[in-house]
């Protein structure tokens, strides 16, 4: 079978998130940048465990520039067999979307993972637009998938329960926790990481389709109001008066 | 024209439906568009008498899976001449937005929380990086699909409505995605909806502690959740994980007990309007992002507290 996982960069999570003087850009000077947990725990181990059951090759894609050269080596270290980069900073992720669906022309991948977003946009948009644009189904935030014959069947958490679906392939797939657990790189893994082919594509114009005006942060908390742990009628009062909880 | 998919459970509209059709309300006002509803099964308009709706659109689908619920809504767009979709971000909000804008080359924003106006432009905030910041974004083109974060709108009602239905009859393919089986845990607040939840993590010691957490919930009418270390080692189930990997939740309040607050469960709880820490640890990091705390022993206030609520609720009654 032909995998092909979409991987994409963030700011780790415990990054100071600061923003320049316009409020305009994110400031990167001193953030550590990581490959995005959701693609790489979850939707590149599910694509690499069925490959080694099924057979097949694993593909990743990457929309960005050579800043991403090391994090791409990650995912080929956890078990990728081939890596594409699209040489581009993506302008949204309508972009990102766009330019996959592009790669992915003439192509036959039969499953198309991501994670179900990313940790800095959280938009959990690029999966549903790219299944939008090869007109394929897509299965959002899957916690259980396996395959059989030209289906999946897959499970996904929606409000308040589980929804157990069977889908046809080709289809695109964003993944959440329980697809499958995080793989650590071994030394074979990283070694073998550094031969295995990594191309870089020239992306195809696009636009804008959304404008960042600005980023604010949110007001800083004040400080906790405190209460004694024998001002049970306090703590009443707060949830009863404050909070109008009864 | 602005659409705003409404969504029903066991034939009510969702709240979440309600807070996008307040959202496309603010919207309208600031663009002077006409607003119109789009169902994808028969609705009972009744709980929108006073919301100031006109038109509905409404087919009712054979199958409410995402792939044939994408379809429909693009096709409808086009065919009510519409410029904006609004839905809530819910998951089949997640599922369905990209593809429906992908489908009408329309720009996305998904997880908006207020409509503004900034610059002379009328603009859309979102919260970005897990909740840490805001991004105030416009729109170039002329067509837009929105979807609105749960929990985070006020629903409006005020202004009578005389609703004119109309029976779309659109021709779907389908057939490429199956749901097997839907199994919602009845008679709870989903999560995402919640207004009050009352969370528990490791300092609870053992599962059979959490009666106390139960009975808090229940007097509080709040919806229970846990921190991922209690959910990994099968404390509580999964589907109670609130925190970066779990689900993300923006409560009026909420009350966590005995979870010391690391970033990545204060990710997915930050953007709650209120609160409340209970933990032992006065160094807990979750005291900082607290409105209100207590630094005692659970084992000693949570059982306190309950016979204290139900007290204060006696003699009210």
């Amino acid at each position: 079978m032909e995998f092909l996982v979409c991987i994409s960069k963030t700011p780790d999570t415990t990054a100071k998130i600061a923003f320049d003087a316009g409020l305009t850009k994110f400031v990167e000077e001193g953030v550590s940048f990581i490959l995005n947990p959701y693609d790489e725990w979850y939707a590149l181990v599910r694509a690499v465990e069925l490959k080694e059951k099924l057979g097949g090759k694993v593909s990743v894609v990457h929309v960005g520039e050579a800043g991403s050269d090391q994090m791409i080596r990650k995912a080929l270290a956890i078990g990728a067999d081939q890596a594409f980069r699209i040489d581009c900073k993506p302008k949204d992720s309508y972009d990102v979307a766009q330019q996959i669906a592009e790669f992915c022309k003439g192509k036959s991948f039969e499953l198309i993972f991501l994670g179900k977003e990313t940790i800095d946009h959280n938009g959990s948009e690029v999966g549903a637009m790219l299944a939008g644009l090869l007109d394929l189904p897509f299965v959002s935030y899957c916690n259980k998938l396996e395959v059989e014959a030209d289906k999946i069947n897959v499970s996904r958490e929606v409000e308040g329960g589980v929804e157990l679906s069977t889908v046809s392939m080709p289809c695109v797939v964003s993944a959440a926790k329980g697809l499958a657990e995080q793989r650590i790189p071994n030394m074979k893994g990283i070694m073998e990481s550094k031969n295995k082919p990594l191309e870089v594509l020239s992306p195809v114009n696009t636009e804008a389709t959304i404008v960042l005006e600005q980023f604010e942060l949110p007001p800083a908390k004040t400080g906790a109001k405190m209460i004694a742990p024998d001002d049970i009628d306090g703590l009443v009062n707060v949830l009863k008066n404050d909070l109008k909880l009864f | 024209m602005i659409l705003v998919y409404i969504e029903s459970q066991n034939g009510k509209i969702k709240k979440s439906s309600l807070e996008a059709i307040s959202f496309g309300q603010q919207l309208k006002t600031l663009t002077g568009l006409e607003l119109g509803l789009l169902a994808s099964q028969t609705t009972d308009t009744a709980v929108l008498a006073d919301m100031n709706v006109r038109s509905l659109a409404e087919q009712q689908l054979d199958s409410q899976d995402p792939v044939t619920v994408a379809q429909f809504i693009a096709a409808a767009f086009n065919e009510c001449g519409a410029s904006h979709l609004v839905l809530s971000g819910n998951s089949l909000g997640k599922a369905v937005a990209g593809v429906i804008a992908a489908k009408l080359k329309a720009a996305l924003l998904s997880g908006v929380k207020e409509v503004l106006q900034h610059n002379g432009k009328i603009c859309f905030k979102k919260s970005v990086f897990s909740g840490k910041a805001n991004a105030i974004y416009s729109i170039p083109g002329s067509k837009a699909v929105i979807s609105i974060m749960p929990n985070s709108v006020a629903i409006v009602r005020g202004g009578a409505t005389q609703i004119e239905k109309k029976n779309l009859n659109i021709a779907l393919t389908g057939g490429k995605y199956k749901i097997n089986s839907l199994d919602l845990q009845s008679g709870k607040t989903p999560l995402t909806e919640a207004e009050v939840v009352v969370s528990a993590g490791r300092g609870m010691k053992d599962p059979s502690n959490w009666g106390m957490i139960e009975e808090l919930a229940d007097l509080l009418g709040a919806t229970t959740a846990c921190s991922r270390p209690v959910a990994d080692i099968g404390w509580r189930p999964h589907h109670e994980h609130v925190g970066q990997t779990g689900i993300a939740i923006r409560p009026n309040v909420y009350i966590a007990i005995g979870i010391s607050g690391a970033i990545q469960h204060l990710a997915g709880v930050n953007s709650s309007r209120k609160i409340i820490v209970i933990n032992k640890d006065p160094e807990a990091p979750f005291f900082k992002a607290a409105d209100y705390g207590v630094v005692g022993d659970l084992f000693d206030v949570v059982p306190k507290l309950n016979a204290a609520i139900k007290k204060s609720k006696s003699e009210n009654s």
